[in-house]
């Protein structure tokens, strides 16, 4: 299922697959190693810490803060029919960062280091076939989350 | 384990090469080390080839070049770490050599760019950072470098101005340099009204893709002193790695792994930042010249825009750097660059570097960084 994250997959498969079926449904997920706890964010299946394979998602808030960003003005491939676009990376409250689009909530300029900010799950409503992706928002900007019976990993 | 030693160099035209094959660029410089070292070909044990492989059409491109340079079947391979491949083939004829493996090794960056198409590029820009988790958001080269920049802005009040002044620094020593692609000074007012890239850099914050080789030829002490016994030597070797995301970097505002292989260079040479004349440093990007002298130790972490902007890094202050006009302006074959930096340096401090001569360079270093500082070596020469 990776392969719905993102406007482009270059990954269609890996052991956090499930990452993108929580995005659809609305949930920002980590991962938890099942031996020695250790949690991150983006997740990963595998602990570097005890070299464990088993573990499970946990459910992310997105808030954070800007650590830094840019506003890119010559895309790759793929993106050129975007226009200019702002990436940010975020410091998440939970741990660890990401990095995603500033959403509409936030004009051009207006991005600023240190600025509090709330990560959204979105899906691309233009495509057909399911693609998600999450984008920088001010706090407090809400969005639809599926039932939990959803979220088991 | 013996000292090793640059016996020959040799460096080529970098830019669009729209006359030469990849073999064929690397056969002229491998010519010129050859006549600068006076060896013959049988005295070559084997070759090190630095490219990177997705911008040719040639697959495995040690090859071709081993045949062409008529040195088959001597052993060759070719080493890839991104824009540090140079390096890291220096680094492993330096180990070849040390472990008494061979005791005459050819080290040559080959590498042209430009034969891709336009398309072709867009789609590898798209790829350079983490693909999982960063570039199905369209980040770019550039755009993680203006990143870092951003930060070291807001943490250190770096300015626009600062970032500016390494690219007019380097065009002013490329317009000195004849193998450069770009022989024009710029001004900090041009550098600032250049098209916008990725903020807060311009096209003049960044370096270009280019066609271009440079060779060096590596002996051991046994070798040099046969030939009597002057090299520029190469006594500190320094590697290390980062993670390939940046979300699982410590923060970005300096390349951590450039630090340590720094620290190590400079031990295995006994030597500091103080004792460096000359410096060939990684300006993939403007504000990667200023975490360069930073990680280097040439000034205190935060103060490498005042650094670049008070003439320190010119010929005449405290330590020369990029005076070939460094990637900015001599053009960035990423296989090469690493070559192409210790070539300056045996120039230098051989005395032949012309009107761009730093006056008693004695001891040099590269600093070669390949992605976004995943791969980061420091190379310390030095002349007795």
């Amino acid at each position: 299922m990776f392969s719905w994250f993102g406007k482009v997959s270059f990954v269609p498969y890996s052991k956090v697959g499930e990452f993108a079926v929580h995005l659809k449904d609305g949930r920002l997920m980590g991962s938890a190693c099942s031996s020695c706890g250790y949690a991150t964010f983006p997740p990963r299946a595998d602990c570097p810490q005890c070299l464990g394979g088993e573990f499970s998602f946990r459910e992310w808030s997105g808030r954070g803060t800007v650590y830094t960003f840019t506003a890119i003005a010559a895309a790759p491939t793929g993106f050129e029919d975007l226009g200019a676009y702002t990436v940010a990376v975020v410091d998440l409250e939970e741990g660890g960062r990401l990095l995603a689009w500033v959403g509409e909530t936030i004009p051009p300029g207006e991005v600023t280091i240190g600025m509090p900010v709330q990560v959204v799950p979105r899906l691309f409503e233009e495509r057909q076939d399911i693609r998600v992706h999450y984008t920088v928002e001010r706090p407090g900007t809400t969005w639809d989350k599926a039932p939990a019976h959803h979220t088991e990993a | 384990m013996t000292r090793v030693g640059v016996i020959g160099a040799g460096h080529g035209r970098f830019g669009r090469r729209s006359d030469a094959t990849v073999q064929e660029l690397a056969f002229e410089v491998y010519r010129m080390a050859m006549k600068d070292a006076g060896i013959s070909p049988d005295r070559v044990d084997a070759s090190v080839i630095a490219a990177v492989p997705e911008y040719h059409k040639q697959r495995s491109v040690a090859g071709v070049v081993q045949e062409y340079l008529n040195l088959n079947p001597k052993p060759t391979w070719l080493t890839e770490v991104a824009c540090a491949s140079g390096s890291a083939a220096i680094r492993t004829a330096w180990m070849a050599i040390r472990s008494g493996t061979h005791k005459v090794v050819a080290v040559i960056g080959c590498q042209k760019m430009t034969e891709l198409s336009t398309a072709e590029i867009l789609a590898l820009m798209g790829r350079v950072g983490e693909v999982q988790w960063e570039s199905v958001f369209g980040t770019t080269f550039p755009g993680y470098y203006a990143m870092f920049a951003a930060r070291h802005m807001h943490d250190f009040g770096t300015t626009r101005e600062q970032l500016a002044a390494v690219a007019v620094k380097n065009h002013r020593y490329g317009a000195q340099n004849p193998n450069a692609m770009f022989q024009k000074e710029v001004t900090v007012e041009r550098v600032l009204a250049s098209d916008p890239v990725a903020s807060p850099f311009c096209v003049f914050d960044c370096c270009s893709n280019a066609d271009g080789a440079a060779c060096l030829i590596l002996a051991d002490e046994g070798t040099v002193s046969e030939l009597g016994g002057d090299a520029v030597w190469l006594d500190g070797v320094g590697c290390a790695s980062d993670a390939m995301s940046v979300l699982r970097r410590p923060h970005l505002v300096g390349l951590p792994a450039a630090g340590e292989a720094a620290r190590q260079a400079y031990a295995m040479a006994g030597a500091g930042a103080s004792d460096v004349k000359v410096a060939e440093v990684h300006d993939c990007f403007t504000i990667a010249e200023i975490m360069a002298y930073e990680d280097l130790g040439f000034c205190a972490k935060g103060e490498g825009g005042p650094f670049v902007e008070s003439g320190a890094a010119a010929i005449g202050g405290q330590v020369a750097v990029n005076v070939d006009g460094g990637l900015k302006a001599k053009g960035h074959p990423i296989g090469t660059t690493g070559v192409s930096m210790a070539y300056e340096i045996v120039t230098q401090l051989r005395g032949r570097a012309g009107t761009r001569q730093v006056p008693g360079a004695d001891v040099g270093l590269t600093h070669n960084v390949g992605g976004i500082g995943q791969y980061c070596f420091v190379h310390l020469f030095r002349r007795d």
